[in-house]
């Protein structure tokens, strides 16, 4: 089962290669990560997913939790959330072709934010299911590179992830 | 307002921590540091021979005394020395604060002299750690050092110090350390009510209930708590390597250690059990043998300070987060609380049974090894005759291997911190060091280092410190003139093909080796001799005594858990029963 786990950690030196490194070290899984400071910039949000079973996602939540800088996390897939991820995506855009990759980014809804006379670079934002569509939709021949930022998230509702 | 070097703070926050004892190692790195100790008295710096030594030794100390060890060292290969001794001390939550030098902060990253990157080392093995980026963090970053080292789950803590923070000339204005406030770190002491109720009531109404107890107890003082819920339940009670000595070792309810070297008694128990208590300890898999296998009908509570230990290999029914010390006052005081009580025909049967493994196959019970004779002598004897020569009330640290074992079996312990060794990490050449840090905690008590000769001579070097401090250790030697442990293993599973396990008379003298430290040096060859040597040896009470006893060869260690795929109770009694 695929996990987003959201921390609250220290925004101090360091702090990142810890949480890094007991991934590695105990043998999880990372798929994505970002990071960056919050509001509060003594802080640093983490968001992270990766793949286990309740067994092993219970295991990296309270190793997570035991690092000394770690204040606070949530596994944001136990509840109902809003995960998002930001793409940017250089695509060939030539004769004819060029017309076509303007409706695809039309149809997701993402935004043409640099343009040559050969190529469009996308920006798209939404969950790693339709970023992936929409790769898919261009053809990863005409696709010629992509920066992803990994998974962010927060919980639906009221609920927050503070101090 | 006092204006002090880094040194200086460094100093002076150690001494505010109540730190009797440094042990370390100079150079280029931290020789700021060694000149603002040379000019203070609040605490006794110890020079070993070896960085490793000196992690050990601070361990050894701490596991004598419970008080947070102290080891500085400088930068580059001072700090990669100290790894395995800082490994050694994660593994078994030991609390140790580790100071390195480190090279100037322009320096750090450019491949400098005796520069590595310590706090990257270091990381996987430690519990936290700090590098200095200012002299003014210096008084509080080692308050919190002690403190993370010794609160909730203890651990190594490394700070590392460039050493421009430490420069005599730049002095500034020293503000020392208030309380620690720490908005991520909050270890949990107080168990919850509910759980430790539910906890009780199902230890109550258990019919074969067995207490299994690692290293938490001993570190947690939680000894006495734990004999009182004990006798309370008439529950026997089992230790890990860990954790011997927290249950009175002589008490008919101890049914020994368990696990791959333990007692048949304690496996079967363990294996039958309708209860399990497990209290600081952590379902290590020397412990479990096959997890899939393990204790069958067994309801499982436990309580420990790490929640990351709990459910871990093996799902606890009831978990209990908290410090064992807590947890288990207040389930003593539940007990004279709640009406139930023990069935005392089902208990009555329970110990018949564990009776009946104890007489069928205990090793305190018969002894299930030939007999000691003339030249022939069983380093199980070896062990019994230190436990007569020091009333079995020694401090005793050993190496690792098949000495490590036997010292283990046959050395009843009455007393927590009395039983030192290097359980997780298995490391050798821990013997030495660990037992001069105890001797330096406890300068009246019998301390001694059970080791083998391939053991000893990873930190042989220590005997010069010894000199130096005098520090009147007792280290009994069983030679078997064989990296025992690796030999057992290829009889059993390589047929007997030795591959680098033997030294081809390549061994010192040990004797003269002794001698030549300034040490008293003695050998054992026939057993006749063994008692009168042993009483000699800790008659010189301000002598450190090497005796090279040279025991059996052939020897294994046993019971030994059949692995893979055992249970527990899956063991060989010796080279040829099987339980
Ligand atoms: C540093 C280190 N290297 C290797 C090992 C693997 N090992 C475990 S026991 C053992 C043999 C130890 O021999 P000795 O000290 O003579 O003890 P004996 O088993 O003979 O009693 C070895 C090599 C270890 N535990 N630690
Ligand atoms: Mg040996």
């Amino acid at each position: 089962m695929r996990r987003i786990i959201s921390i609250l950690m220290e925004n101090s030196p360091g702090a990142l290669s810890r949480v890094v490194g007991l991934f590695s070290q105990r043998g999880y899984n990372i798929e994505t990560l970002n990071v960056a400071p919050t509001e509060d910039e003594t802080l640093s949000r983490l968001t992270l997913t990766t793949v286990g079973d309740d067994r092993k996602i219970e295991q990296i939540t309270k190793q997570l939790n035991k690092l000394i800088d770690v204040a606070k996390l949530v596994d944001l897939t136990e509840g109902a959330h809003i995960e998002r991820e930001l793409m940017l995506v250089k695509v060939r855009a030539a004769g004819s072709y060029r017309a076509e990759v303007k409706r695809n980014v039309d149809i997701f809804r993402g935004q043409i934010i640099d343009v040559t006379p050969t190529t469009y670079t996308v920006q798209l934002a939404g969950d790693t299911d339709k970023l992936n569509a929409f790769v898919d939709s261009i053809g990863t021949d005409n696709v010629l590179e992509v920066a992803r930022t990994g998974v962010s998230g927060v919980s639906r509702g009221e609920k927050v992830l503070t101090l | 307002m006092a204006l002090l070097s880094g040194g200086e703070m460094l100093v002076r926050s150690l001494a505010a921590e109540g730190v009797d004892f440094v042990f370390g190692y100079p150079g280029g790195a931290a020789l700021h540091i060694y000149d603002a100790i040379f000019q203070q008295s609040e605490f006794k710096h110890i020079l070993v021979r070896h960085e490793q030594a000196a992690t050990h030794a601070a361990d050894g100390y701490t596991r004598a005394t419970g008080k947070t060890g102290v080891v500085l060292v400088t930068s580059g290969p001072g700090a990669t020395n100290a790894i395995t001794g800082i490994a050694t001390a994660y593994m078994d939550s030991i609390p140790m604060v580790v100071i390195s030098g480190q090279v100037q902060s322009h320096l750090i990253g450019d491949d400098a002299f005796q520069e590595v990157d310590m706090i990257g080392m270091s990381r996987p093995i430690v519990k936290h750690s700090f590098l200095i980026k200012h002299p003014s963090e210096i008084a509080e970053t080692v308050k919190k050092a002690f403190y993370i080292a010794s609160t909730g789950r203890p651990g190594p803590v490394v700070i590392d110090i460039p050493k421009d923070m430490t420069h005599p000339h730049e002095k500034f204005e020293y503000v020392p350390a208030g309380p620690v406030e720490m908005r991520s770190y909050a270890p949990v002491e107080k168990g919850h009510t509910g759980q430790i109720r539910k906890a009780l009531q199902l230890l109550v109404s258990a019919k074969r209930p067995v207490i299994y107890t690692g290293g938490g107890v001993v570190q947690g003082e939680a000894c006495d708590e734990l004999t009182i819920l004990a006798k309370a339940l008439n529950a026997p009670v089992t230790n890990t390597l860990m954790g011997l000595g927290a249950f009175p070792g002589t008490d008919p309810q101890f049914i020994g250690m368990l696990g791959m070297h333990g007692t048949v008694e304690a496996n079967e128990a363990m294996h039958n059990a309708d209860v399990i208590l497990a209290v600081g300890a952590r379902f290590d898999d020397r412990v479990t043998n096959t997890p899939s296998k393990f204790c069958p009908t067994a309801k499982i509570i436990h309580i420990d300070i790490d929640p990351a230990s709990i459910s871990k290999t093996i799902r606890a029914d009831i978990p209990i987060v908290g410090s064992a010390k807590s947890v288990l006052t207040e389930m003593v005081k539940l007990a004279s609380e709640i009406d139930e009580t023990v069935d005392q025909d089902a208990n009555a049967s329970w110990w018949a049974q564990i009776n009946a493994w104890r007489e069928r196959a205990g090793i305190y019970h018969a002894q299930r090894y030939e007999p000691s004779q003339g030249e022939l002598i069983k380093p199980q004897d070896v062990i019994k005759s230190i436990s007569k020569a020091t009333n079995g009330d020694a401090f005793v640290t050993t190496d690792v291997g098949q000495h490590q074992m036997f010292a283990a079996q046959y050395y009843q312990f009455n007393k927590p911190r009395r039983w030192i060794n290097s359980g997780g990490l298995g490391t050798m050449g821990f013997g030495i060091p660990a037992a001069m840090g105890a001797k330096f905690a406890h300068r009246e008590a019998d301390v001694v280092c059970v080791t083998g000769e391939g053991s000893v001579q990873m930190n042989i070097q220590e005997l010069s410190t010894c000199l130096q401090y005098g520090l009147p250790i007792k280290i009994i030697c069983l030679n078997n003139q064989a990296l025992g442990m690796v030999r057992q293993w290829q009889d059993m599973n390589y047929d007997s093909r030795y591959s680098e396990s033997l030294y081809e008379d390549s061994l010192p003298d040990f004797v003269k080796l002794a001698e030549s430290y300034g040490h008293v040096g003695m050998q054992v060859t026939r057993f006749e001799d063994l008692d009168e040597a042993m009483t000699k040896a800790f008659a010189m009470k301000d002598k450190l005594v090497f005796m090279d006893v040279r025991v059996d060869q052939s020897e294994h260690v046993y019971p030994m858990q059949i692995a893979p795929n055992g249970s527990m109770r899956d063991m060989w009694l010796s080279k040829t029963e099987r339980n």
